[in-house]
């Protein structure tokens, strides 16, 4: 049993296994020396490291390790033509100048395999349980449904993983969140996650390291997890992780970077240590039950302002202040006590990496086909990756969504950041399956309700903010 | 660059959960070099229009000037873009003080010789209302007694930071020196690494 301590060895957490796995060196008064096992770099976070490296006169240390990717800048339409917006030009080009020069992996804008950063790492088997997993990206965290230590770092962190492949890091404390119980009709991974930071808040998290655990977390797909540990920055973790299990197994075996023969029956030996002891204890541990979320919906400027679409905004959010919700809704053009339900809406968008992969696709068809979209709302739909859309395609999901009046796209962060041209125009409302409601996110002056791909499904077939419950069997 | 001590005025800024995407919007972050980003800070807040400045904003108005950034709890939360700490280092804040910051956003500033100071809600709340108070406010930073002190007031703070990061202010260190000089052990480990 992995689970039995060794003599004199202390329960640890999931967690603390890998860490402590990863610790190069560990000296009082300086924060550990981690060793990291797989790094992920994009356009946008980049370049600024590589001259760091050039002014240093030095290399990339383990050239193998760093995969990169064109995601945040690249246009979602006509991706055969070069790129208009002369600086995001500058920026995909720069990007392929310094992969060349330093000789590292790159799935370039028209590369059958490009995508958004965190859906290719797992799509490609990159991915893998017990890792530790950096990006300079704060959504890493999606990583971590595969049971790795995964995280967002900032740019000259990416230039000390590229120069020494460590980094130093202050280990955080634990906290474990179980969901129980059984999801309701019309209740998604997505509902989850803005269920859980809507109760603790977009900084009830910082300074922790999140395990999700229990029944209703065991029984979701890979990418239903993916979304969960996604949105763990969005209460301000460092990080979210569960556990692996069978299905983290069975979408890995198989895929081009997993191992493979002798090598898969060894890693799987060790993945299948990795779990947190039963009498491991964390520094902080909530409870839900999964009977108690509906699908939910944000109201407000930032993901803890979120309410069950059945309820009333409220007053004041868990743990902000009453200017400071004042200030969110007049923002948003909306009152405190004021249902969402039946409010108009002006586009949809569903992509990003925390909802952007074939099964979002997949649950956005079944729910359109037969319907049509509302007259007056714009429907964005961006896969995460050309490996994404080439399965939608062969699904036949691109017809589904042409009927309905959806605009099928080219794979990229598009209108979660609006760096490109997908940008929502100021006052308007747009019902996203991405990852902030901050003010402007979404383009200068937009106007954000984050939801999940059935409720943004539902809004764009009526143009208003729908409970999709009445609208399935 | 170093920082061991600051004396200076503060510009307020009391608004919780400010996000990165409010310090540097991400149509800003196309640049490859790390210099200029100030002219960006806090643009969307900042500017009506293209080219309006927002009279009611706090960096629009000169009653408010220096080198201290004082705003609500859980500053820098969001996006991991080390755009922020530079758009703040590059319009000249060299501190900022809040009740609570965004981890990311705390491990760029120190990697960019800026000090986020955490003190108190309480402490904070006395802050806002002593410079609104008084906009000529001036407070002393003392990074090596690790004390923040506003004469005005009569107050003396104490803050963390962790012993490491201290000395690399101090002494204008940065972690990848450090890294670099640790590739004999980072061998060692590897050649022990779990690898399939």
């Amino acid at each position: 049993m992995y689970n039995k301590k060794m003599e004199g060895q202390l329960p640890k957490t999931l967690f603390d296994k890998i860490w402590d796995a990863h610790v190069v060196q560990r000296k009082a008064g300086f924060p550990d020396l981690l060793y990291i096992d797989r790094h992920f770099i994009h356009e946008v976070t980049s370049p600024q490291a590589f001259d760091g490296l050039r002014k240093r006169g030095i290399s990339v240390a383990r050239p193998a390790q760093t995969t990169a990717t064109a995601d945040h800048n690249v246009p979602t339409q006509n991706q055969h033509l070069p790129i208009v917006d002369q600086l995001s030009r500058f920026q995909v080009d720069t990007l392929q100048k310094n992969c060349d020069e330093f000789g590292l992996e790159l799935y370039a804008l028209g590369h059958q395999k490009q995508g958004i950063v965190h859906v290719i790492g797992p799509e490609l088997g990159l991915t893998q349980p017990g890792m530790t997993i950096v990006c300079g990206d704060s959504h890493t965290s999606t990583h971590g449904a595969f049971g790795t230590i995964a995280f967002g770092i900032g740019t000259s962190q990416v230039e000390q993983v590229l120069a020494t492949q460590c980094l130093l890091q202050y280990k955080p404390k634990t906290m474990k969140i179980e969901i129980n119980g059984k999801l309701s009709k019309g209740v998604v991974s997505k509902d989850i996650i803005l269920y859980i930071i809507s109760k603790i808040s977009a900084s009830g998290g910082t300074g922790y390291f999140v395990e999700y655990a229990g029944s209703a977390i065991r029984s979701l797909s890979m990418e239903a997890r993916m979304t969960i540990c996604n949105m763990s920055i969005e209460m301000g973790a460092r990080g979210g992780m569960i556990a692996p299990d069978q299905v983290t197994f069975d979408y890995l075996q198989g895929r081009e970077h997993a191992p493979k023969g002798e090598a898969w029956e060894r890693a799987l030996a060790y993945w299948k240590s990795l779990r947190s002891d039963a009498d491991a204890t964390y520094d902080k541990v909530i409870t839900f039950e999964a009977s108690d979320i509906e699908p939910m919906i944000t109201y407000g400027t930032n993901p803890g302002m979120g309410i069950r679409i059945s309820d009333q905004i409220p007053e004041v959010a868990v743990d902000s202040n009453l200017a400071d919700m004042q200030k969110s809704l007049a923002y948003m053009g909306l009152q405190p006590q004021q249902s969402l339900l039946g409010q108009k809406i002006d586009y949809v968008f569903i992509g990003s990496c925390t909802n952007s992969r074939i099964e979002d696709l997949r649950q956005v068809a079944d729910f359109v086909r037969g319907r049509k979209k509302a007259d007056d709302v714009n429907v964005w739909i961006v896969p995460g990756s050309k490996q994404v859309e080439a399965q939608a395609r062969a699904e036949g999901l691109d017809k589904v969504f042409a009927a309905a009046g959806f605009d099928l796209r080219q794979p990229g962060c598009s209108a979660c950041l609006a760096m490109n041209e997908d940008k929502v125009p100021a006052g308007k409302y747009c019902v996203s399956t991405s990852n902030r409601n901050f003010e402007g996110r979404q383009g200068p002056g937009s106007r954000t309700f984050l939801a999940s791909p059935l409720t943004a499904a539902a809004a764009a077939v009526t143009g208003r903010i729908t409970d999709v419950r009445t609208l399935i069997d | 660059m170093q920082f061991r001590t600051l004396i200076s005025r503060c510009v307020p800024l009391p608004i919780e959960n400010i996000d990165t995407d409010q310090i540097i919007p991400a149509r800003f972050l196309k640049a490859t070099t790390r210099e200029g980003f100030g002219e960006n800070l806090f643009r969307d807040w900042r500017y009506l229009t293209e080219t309006t400045p927002n009279s009611d904003f706090v960096l629009n108005q000169d009653t408010y000037t220096g080198q201290v950034l004082v705003a609500g709890k859980n500053f820098g939360c969001g996006s991991s873009r080390e755009h922020a700490a530079w758009a703040l280092a590059d319009y000249g804040f060299r501190v900022v003080i809040s009740s609570f910051f965004a981890d990311i956003f705390k491990s760029n500033a120190l990697n960019n010789f800026i000090l986020p100071i955490q003190v108190s809600e309480t402490i904070l709340q006395q802050l806002f209302q002593a410079i609104q108070a008084d906009p000529t406010l001036t407070i002393e930073v003392d990074l090596p007694n690790q004390e923040l002190r506003v004469a005005d007031l009569q107050l003396q703070v104490a803050f963390e930071i962790n012993l490491y990061k201290k000395e690399c202010l101090l002494n204008g260190y940065d972690d990848i020196d450090y890294l670099l000089a640790r590739q004999g052990e980072i061998e060692a480990y590897e050649a022990t690494r779990m690898t399939f």
